[in-house]
């Protein structure tokens, strides 16, 4: 954990974060816990593991790609890991050129969770788990929509999430969060059409955004104006005050000061 | 002996009221805009509330209905994805005319929070919107405002004349 440090100071500082802070990392144990260790060695005996180590009480394995269903179809049927809780991927594609990809799995018998990993190149194509645990059909769709891994034998390799006709794969590190340029004209192209473009205009994604020359839409700055009025209008100078008004001062206007700066 | 009371001062003693048909019609059509649901998201809790016994939309005139041919206007409550932005578009033009439609929220109004690649920013891209409704979520009495206000944009609306080309159409 971090140390804690008193903050009454905050407001004074510009920032109060730590640049040079590195988020700590869990720690690997060795595999010492009996029920893992039987487990490790069962699967040992027909995969080569690449690394093995203990995390927060669960055991994680690296595998070769090629041997993801064999290393699950052992854990499931002779380790009794039965359920598959959850799969995905992780884009490493800028850092090595891969994506790692994860099954979580569950032992209720033995009440342990099994993490299986392995990586893929990014053009690679990774063989389908779903005839071992149904609940891989969604995750690979997912995996397939958001990362663009191709899964071998899959029964219906199809978009999940995004529509069919999106360019691009969400949830890789290079795409960007406003989409790029056929994420951003998407409902535009489609109902209208790429012509209509220019009419409708690109989204407005700045959610302070304020227009000096738009007086139908915006208040003016530094001055108000009759709605929709030329925006190069100047103000309307004003002569005097309260000429004839009973009971009230004449304001005077050489003595009031113009300030030509605002905030 | 006259059943009823007879006001002899008012309408020269003769149970005649005198309007245009403009008001008329304006009266029947202000007092029965029913309403297409459109619940995307949150917002259609606190539409689903409007039309709840404790706001009552009924006393509106405002009648939920399932199909875009029976209704005159469309709330559009909640997050407009993209890829739903045609289906959103098409029960739009199934809607007979002359049609309205309120944009509840801040995700309808400007995609709100959700400034991402998934979201339609702003449902006015796709159809043409006539109230904006801010807040997040707004509550019951501001959507009652919003029909409120849509009934007064209506009073002031000539039946024959023809509803203009809003953007986007």
């Amino acid at each position: 954990m971090r140390p804690y440090r008193p903050k009454d100071n905050v407001q004074k500082k510009s920032y109060y974060t730590d640049r040079f802070w590195v988020a700590p990392r869990i720690p690997e144990e060795p595999v010492e816990d009996e029920i893992f260790k039987a487990d490790l060695e069962k699967v040992q005996e027909s995969i080569k593991i690449k690394k093995a180590y203990i995390q927060r009480g669960q055991l994680v394995i690296f595998i070769d790609a090629k041997d993801n269903v064999q290393t699950l179809k052992i854990l499931k049927e002779e380790c009794g890991y039965d359920i598959l809780s959850e799969m995905s991927a992780i884009d490493y594609l800028a850092q090595d050129g891969e994506f790692e990809i994860f099954y979580q799995l569950l032992s209720m018998s033995k009440r342990k969770r099994v993490r299986v990993k392995c990586r893929i190149k990014e053009d690679a194509a990774i063989e389908s788990v779903e005839p071992l645990f149904r609940s891989a059909d969604w995750s690979e769709r997912e995996m397939y929509d958001m990362f663009g891994i191709k899964v071998n034998n899959h029964p219906y390799l199809k978009r999940i999430l995004m529509p069919e006709d999106w360019v691009g794969y969400p949830l890789r590190k290079t795409y960007p969060l406003h989409g790029d340029e056929a994420a951003q004209w998407y409902e535009v192209d489609k109902i209208f059409g790429k012509e209509y473009r220019e009419i409708i205009g690109p989204e407005q994604r700045d959610a302070a955004y304020i227009s000096t020359t738009d007086t139908c839409n915006f208040a003016r700055i530094y001055h108000e104006v009759p709605r929709c009025a030329d925006p190069n209008s100047e103000p309307e100078q004003i002569e005097s005050f309260n000429e004839d008004a009973p009971l009230v001062e004449t304001f005077d206007l050489k003595k009031s000061k113009i300030v030509d700066k605002t905030r | 002996m006259a059943q009823h009371q007879v006001n002899s001062l008012a309408n020269a003693g003769l149970p005649v009221a005198l309007t245009t048909v403009d008001k008329l019609v304006n009266w029947g059509r202000t007092n029965s805009l029913w309403v297409l649901t459109y619940g995307l998201a949150c917002c259609a809790i606190e539409m689903m509330a409007s039309g709840a016994s404790r706001y009552d939309f009924d006393r509106f005139g405002v009648i939920f209905r399932a199909s875009p041919r029976q209704s005159d206007v469309m709330i559009v409550a909640g997050t407009l994805t993209k890829k739903h932005a045609e289906f959103i578009r098409r029960l739009y033009d199934q809607m007979a005319e002359p049609k309205w439609v309120i944009s509840m929220g801040s995700c309808a109004n400007t995609g709100g929070m959700f400034n991402t690649y998934a979201t339609v920013q702003g449902v006015d891209r796709v159809i043409p919107v006539d109230i904006y409704l801010p807040g997040c979520a707004p509550r019951p009495e501001t959507l009652q405002y919003a029909v409120m206000l849509l009934q007064k944009k209506l009073r002031k609306r000539s039946i024959f004349q023809k509803q203009k080309p809003k953007r986007l159409v």
